[in-house]
């Protein structure tokens, strides 16, 4: 249990123990003059699940897709694993991206390949594309993808499309292919949004078991507060394009959620 | 060795019944190719000198003979539009009663049917080139020749999507119309034209537009239109008059697929 | 397409639309000479033209043979050297992958090779490379790559992005992210457009050799100037049977691969 109080400011705590990411002042605007990010400060801590929460549009997922750079931020530095991402050429940040896990809101599985097909995708950034297009992937990578699938409780599962699976099942493959990377880091934006409550639950206690057990710290995005403080170690409050929470989900209250989410009638 | 098993943790990507499928499709591509390769009558000095021999042509084709437009090409390319836009609304007219019959649920006698079909498939399978070449030397060379060729291809392609839409036609309204005791003509506007005429206007507009780009062509058989000025202009060696002609069709074209866009937009 | 049975209200530019046309319509056939006593006396002598063409003389089936094989040789050919070519260039031409001016050119190109009719670009061939079937192979790879580009980058414009951005996520390398994200969505679209295309240029490859680019079409035109009608039917026939074959058989190839 990291040692900081849980003291509720819009100044980030910094958490004992080596960081796994440290996001420095980190800007993002689509459109000039319109920051959906403006100089966001953060530590995530190297073990446990960070949850970031806020309103739509607040710019969470823009923010998880500036840390692996799916989306280029405009200003700012991404520290992980020893490197900037932002300056990194495009085949380095390759390299650093096999080391990031990242699971999405609507699962984002190729539909129309198998399920063991989307596990073994996570291995993409260590085949050549010839052996990708054939296929062949190392023997040692196939069992673990099948282990993975046992472990996420899809065993049998590994010869069914995709498409064919329910909206819980695809998430636990979803989970099963940033495994497969051996990731450093697991991201995840809205991995419940699609999904109704118990399997929510499910989904988020999967996630937090194996990346507990593994190791893996992770940034997640939810919508849904009451999942953030039930699983998250660390909770990170996004409005306006700052920061204005950092702490522990206990340390979370009701004015903190107004700060954050505006309005008070949807408290009650 | 079976896929899947319990203990099999091998992965096998298709069942034998598909591998063998796949692989005899495979098979079948790869040796028509090298069959073709092997038997084709190509002179391989002629493949290598290729490129040097087209790089020639083009330069004696720059700069196009822009004087020629008005004297020559104009009036032969608003012939070519009169022929395809004719020949378009004779095929039409031709091609509706087949359609109607060759439809399994409209003419429910089976030997109609079947004579209709083979109809359309034999205007189908003839293309507007051999046809033209049929009613130049019954009519003589000009454009009749070339406006007739044009509807007979045409009704292969109208008719047989014609029918093809009329019977995924619902056949409730039919239905409704027939136990109201309304005329067989009646049923036939009422019942089955309004759920077949969005479908047939996108046809017949699609059809007009690849009748633009065939009727530009018969004139070299001496059907009428530009194709007739192009072959004059190859037969003299003209190479600029021949690029002339060939910026005029390829603006012909254009300007003909934007109208189609535009209607189909707007009215469709 | 459910059955939209709406009555649409005359309204007045559609008629006015309508009775333009139609004037166009009378003008054209005044203009094009398409009187009916040409059309009366044309299907007289029609009618002797059919009579020479039956029955189908089908002595010279060698040679027959011989320019059914060449036509089907030059669409085999030049439907796989289309679709090898097709593949790189409707990538290059799809907006949703690729910047503006990457996307311009390459779909600028695939205009153009569609614009000209197959023959067109034959007899442009066959001043460049001469007579035979290396013209005529050219030009139908000229028309399938205006064809096959289009079909194929609009499929891909299709295809849902979240897919190729988890697996862009993963690390892999530019071509891992099309064959692995891309592909498997457009796989089974490809296929029919390849087989569709096949059939054209089986169609396409009776006709080029009318102007010297190999094939039968080369023997049917010989066989018109020699007013050798019974053979012409002959050929005709063949052509038909040939190309329903071809139909035929790709249709069992396309649910071969949607298995």
């Amino acid at each position: 249990m990291p040692g900081a109080a849980p003291q509720a400011s819009a100044v980030p705590v910094s958490p004992s123990g080596a960081a796994a990411l440290v996001i420095r002042y980190l800007c993002k605007e689509y459109v000039r003059g319109k920051p959906i990010l403006r100089d966001i400060n953060l530590e995530i801590a190297s073990n446990g699940i960070t949850a970031i929460i806020g309103p739509s549009g607040t710019g969470k997922s823009t923010l998880i897709r500036c840390i692996n750079r799916l989306v280029e931020p405009t200003a700012g530095a991404i520290v992980f694993d020893g490197h900037d991402l932002t300056r990194l050429p495009r085949k380095e940040l390759r390299a650093v991206r096999r080391l990031i896990g990242m699971v999405f809101q609507e699962y984002n599985l190729v539909e129309r390949l198998t399920v063991i097909e989307n596990v073994l995708s996570g291995r993409l950034g260590y085949v050549t594309p010839a052996n990708a297009w054939l296929r062949r992937f190392p023997r040692a990578d196939v069992g673990e993808a099948f282990d993975l699938l046992d472990t996420v409780g899809l065993a049998g599962f590994a010869h069914q499309r995709a498409d064919a699976l329910s909206g819980g099942q695809r998430q636990r493959v979803g989970i099963a292919r940033a495994l497969m990377q051996r990731p450093k880091l697991l991201l995840a934006d809205e991995p419940t949004s699609s999904l109704d409550p118990k399997t929510s639950v499910e989904i988020m206690t999967l996630m937090r078991d194996l990346a507990l057990e593994r190791g893996i710290p992770a940034v997640v995005n939810i919508h849904n507060v009451d999942l953030a403080r039930r699983f998250a170690r660390r909770v990170v409050g996004l409005s306006g394009g700052g920061v204005v929470f950092d702490g522990t989900p206990d340390g979370l209250t009701d004015h903190h959620l107004m700060q954050i989410y505006g309005g008070e009638n949807w408290l009650e | 060795m079976t896929p899947a098993t319990v203990a099999g943790r091998e992965w096998r990507r298709f069942t034998p019944a598909e591998r063998f499928a796949r692989f005899t499709v495979y098979f079948t591509i790869v040796a028509a190719i090298v069959l073709s390769v092997r038997t084709v009558e190509v002179i391989p000095e002629f493949i290598a000198d290729a490129p040097e021999q087209i790089a020639d042509l083009f330069r004696r084709m720059w700069p196009p003979d822009f004087a020629y437009y008005p004297l020559e090409i104009h009036p032969a390319l608003l012939d070519s539009m009169h022929i395809a836009t004719v020949g378009t609304v004779l095929g039409i007219a031709m091609a509706l009663p087949l359609g109607f019959l060759a439809a399994r649920n409209v003419t429910p006698f089976a030997w109609i049917n079947w004579i209709a079909r083979l109809v359309l498939i034999a205007a189908r399978s003839v293309n507007t080139l051999v046809f033209a070449l049929f009613f130049v030397a019954v009519f003589g060379p000009g454009p009749l020749a070339g406006t007739l060729a044009i509807a007979f291809h045409s009704i292969g392609f109208l008719g047989r999507l014609f029918s093809e839409a009329l019977e995924v036609s619902s056949a409730g309204p039919v239905e409704a119309l027939g136990a109201a005791g309304a005329p067989w003509p009646s049923i036939v506007v009422y019942g089955y034209w309004p759920q077949v005429a969005p479908a047939f206007w996108a046809l017949a507009l699609f059809r007009w537009d690849i009748n633009v780009r065939e009727s530009i062509v018969l004139g070299l058989v001496g059907a009428g239109g530009i194709g007739m000025v192009l072959d004059n202009a190859l037969n003299l060696f003209q190479w600029t008059r021949v690029a002339m002609v060939l910026v005029a069709i390829l603006a012909v074209v254009v300007v003909a697929e934007v109208i189609v866009t535009y209607i189909r937009n707007r009215i469709i | 397409m459910a059955g939209v049975s709406v009555v649409r209200p005359a309204s007045w530019p559609l008629r006015l639309a309508w009775a333009a046309f139609a004037l166009y319509l009378a003008y054209a056939l005044s203009h094009l000479e398409l009187t009916p006593a040409r059309f009366l006396a044309g299907l007289e002598f029609g009618q002797k033209f059919l009579a020479k063409l039956f029955p189908p003389d089908f002595q010279r089936w060698e040679l027959l043979l011989k320019g059914l094989k060449e036509s089907l040789e030059m669409a085999i050919l030049a439907s796989a050297l289309g679709v090898v070519v097709s593949l790189p260039v409707s990538l290059l031409a799809a907006r949703n992958l690729m910047p503006g001016w990457v996307t311009w050119p390459a779909r600028m190109l695939m205009v153009v090779c569609r614009s000209f009719h197959p023959v067109i670009v034959a007899i442009l061939f066959v001043k460049a490379v001469g007579f035979g079937a290396l013209a005529g192979i050219l030009a139908l790879t000229v028309a399938s790559l205006g064809f096959l580009g289009k079909l194929f980058a609009e499929a891909i414009e299709e295809i849902s992005l979240k897919q190729v951005e988890a697996i862009r996520s993963t690390g892999a390398p530019f071509m891992s992210v099309i064959t692995y994200g891309v592909l498997p969505q457009v796989h089974a679209r490809f296929i029919g457009f390849s087989s569709y295309e096949l059939d054209a240029n089986l169609r396409n490859s009776t006709l080029v050799g009318i102007v010297g680019a190999g094939g039968i079409g080369g023997t049917l035109f010989a066989a018109f100037q020699r007013f050798d009608y019974d053979f012409v039917c002959a050929i005709i026939l063949s052509i038909i049977a040939m190309i329903v074959a071809g139909e035929v058989l790709t249709n069992a190839v396309k649910r071969v691969f949607r298995a």
